[in-house]
């Protein structure tokens, strides 16, 4: 067994999920091909999304595969900075914005 | 990890060198300048093992064991490898110290082959061509075999490198050249991370020189296009993709404006498959060829219609199996008793850099195949 949670050479194994549900891990397989195709965004645009939304969820793994994307699309690292500070930005906002149910809740308490 | 331990066992540059390295890897002695040493690696390791599959079996399983090539149609000759630039991913290793430079003796082999040729097709490749002192009068005297297209492999630095290479636009322009130049990025952190300092400037003002005597502009019969590898351990995207981000970056910031963009694959050998080894990316590097293994592309890879010819007048199915030392599997090997017919018949020499030139949309000299 291995002896740490996170493996990077288990990112190449990606694909062997299905071995175990042949039809859900096609099922998803294909919809995550399509969602990633050019279409009224481009695929550029979806990979510096994805790539935000990976630091967002904290996934080493798709950290690792859309940084690579982005080295294959032509995307700068000034681009790919920004995309994770918006995804930084967006969390850190959700975070902040709770504040108001802190404050309200303050102040109901309070005479 | 027993198997990593095995390839990672020939590393002898730490990842440090080469960031610095002006030399190439003959000068620095390196290990991996000699062809079977590379060999060792793309037959061993995690393909020894059975981990991934060989090209051969993976071409067996579509009926393209042994590959064979189809009607000739390049002639792609290799001038000599010495260049201005020490570039990182040089499947070459090419550099201001190898002297490996075609005579005026084999070029005129060379021309005998090319007057008489069924191939459409003449590509002149190096190191920088323009840097064999006869490269000028063999573009002479092959403008006048009347071949079709006519290709010099340009670095477009060479054209700044001196004021004797000043000219070398006027030069290109006189005899009908089609200038392919590598371009990394349309940035220049990125060029000149791949290619040294002061290459991305070299490059834009010789795109504008080009351009200024009528080189790529819109219907122009005077071709320009570059070439984009990536300029580290991955492939390279869509090709209609980049050539469009190409074009928008450098007309809006250089005005500069050129035909066709060629994304090309860098393939595992000579100093591009060193960096590999010494960044710990070999492995999946493999894997992300292997992955990418794309059947429909076998059909048309490069060495199905060209032939590579050295600088000392032997012959190989292409400029990838010429720096593997790897010489056509014909009767024929040398230029001096070519033979288009003989070397038509014959098999094609493969090992596991060819999933280099079938990834994806494919990779060849003149971008994507499939
Ligand atoms: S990649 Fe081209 S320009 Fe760079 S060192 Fe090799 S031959 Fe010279
Ligand atoms: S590396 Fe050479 S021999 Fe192998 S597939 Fe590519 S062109 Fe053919």
């Amino acid at each position: 067994m291995a002896n740490s949670y996170y493996d990077s050479a288990d990112l190449r194994k990606f694909g062997k999920i299905t071995e175990w549900s042949e039809e859900l891990g096609t099922k998803f397989f294909d919809y995550y091909g399509k969602v990633f195709e050019e279409g009224a965004l481009s695929a550029r645009e979806k990979s510096l999304i994805a790539l935000a939304v990976s630091h967002v969820v904290k996934c080493p793994y798709c950290i690792d595969a859309y940084t690579k994307d982005g080295l294959q699309k032509g995307i700068t690292k000034e681009e790919m900075m920004e995309a994770v500070h918006a995804g930084a930005a967006i969390e850190s906002g959700a975070t902040l914005v709770h504040g108001v149910q802190m404050m309200n809740k303050y102040d109901k308490l309070s005479m | 990890m027993a198997v990593a331990e095995g390839i990672f066992s020939y590393r002898l540059v730490q990842h440090e060198d080469y960031e610095m390295a002006t030399k190439s890897l003959k000068a620095r002695h390196n290990e991996l300048a000699e062809s079977n040493k590379q060999l060792d690696i793309l037959n061993g390791g995690i393909f020894a093992t059975g981990e991934l599959p060989f090209f051969k079996d993976k071409i067996d399983a579509i009926g393209q064991f042994p590959l064979r090539p189809k009607k000739l149609e390049i002639l792609q000759i290799n001038v000599g490898y010495m260049c201005n630039q020490v570039c990182e991913h040089c499947h070459v290793d090419a550099g201001p110290d190898r002297k490996e430079i075609m005579t005026r003796e084999t070029m005129s082999q060379c021309l005998d082959v090319i007057r008489n040729t069924g191939a459409h097709t003449l590509d002149l490749t190096g190191g920088a061509p323009e840097m064999n002192p006869d490269f000028r009068w063999f573009v002479e005297e092959a403008a006048k075999a009347g071949i079709k297209d006519f290709i010099v492999r340009s670095n477009l630095t060479i054209i700044r490198a001196n004021k004797k290479y000043y000219d070398l636009p006027e030069f290109f322009k006189k005899h009908n050249v089609h200038v392919i130049s590598s371009m990394p990025h349309y940035t220049r952190g990125k060029t000149d991370k791949q290619r040294g300092d002061g290459v991305f400037d070299k490059s834009i003002k010789a795109l504008q020189e080009l351009n200024a005597v009528g080189y790529g502009l819109p219907n122009s019969a005077l071709r320009l296009d570059l070439v984009y590898n990536p300029s580290g351990a991955f492939l390279p995207g869509d090709q209609m993709a980049m050539e469009k981000d190409f074009k928008k970056a450098l007309k809006e910031d250089f005005d500069i404006v050129f035909h066709n963009l060629f994304a090309i694959t860098n393939l595992p050998i000579a100093r591009f498959l060193d960096y590999l080894i010494a960044s710990e990316n070999y492995e999946d590097y493999m894997y992300a060829l292997v992955e990418a293994y794309n059947p429909a592309a076998v059909e048309n890879v490069m060495c199905t219609n060209t032939i590579s010819i050295s600088w000392d007048g032997w012959l190989y199915d292409c400029d990838f199996n010429q720096m593997l030392g790897l010489k056509v599997a014909s009767k024929v090997k040398h230029i001096k008793d070519y033979n288009e017919e003989l070397l038509s018949n014959r098999d094609i020499i493969i090992s596991q850099h060819c999933y280099g030139c079938t990834a994806g949309a494919g990779s060849s000299c003149q971008g994507t195949v499939a």
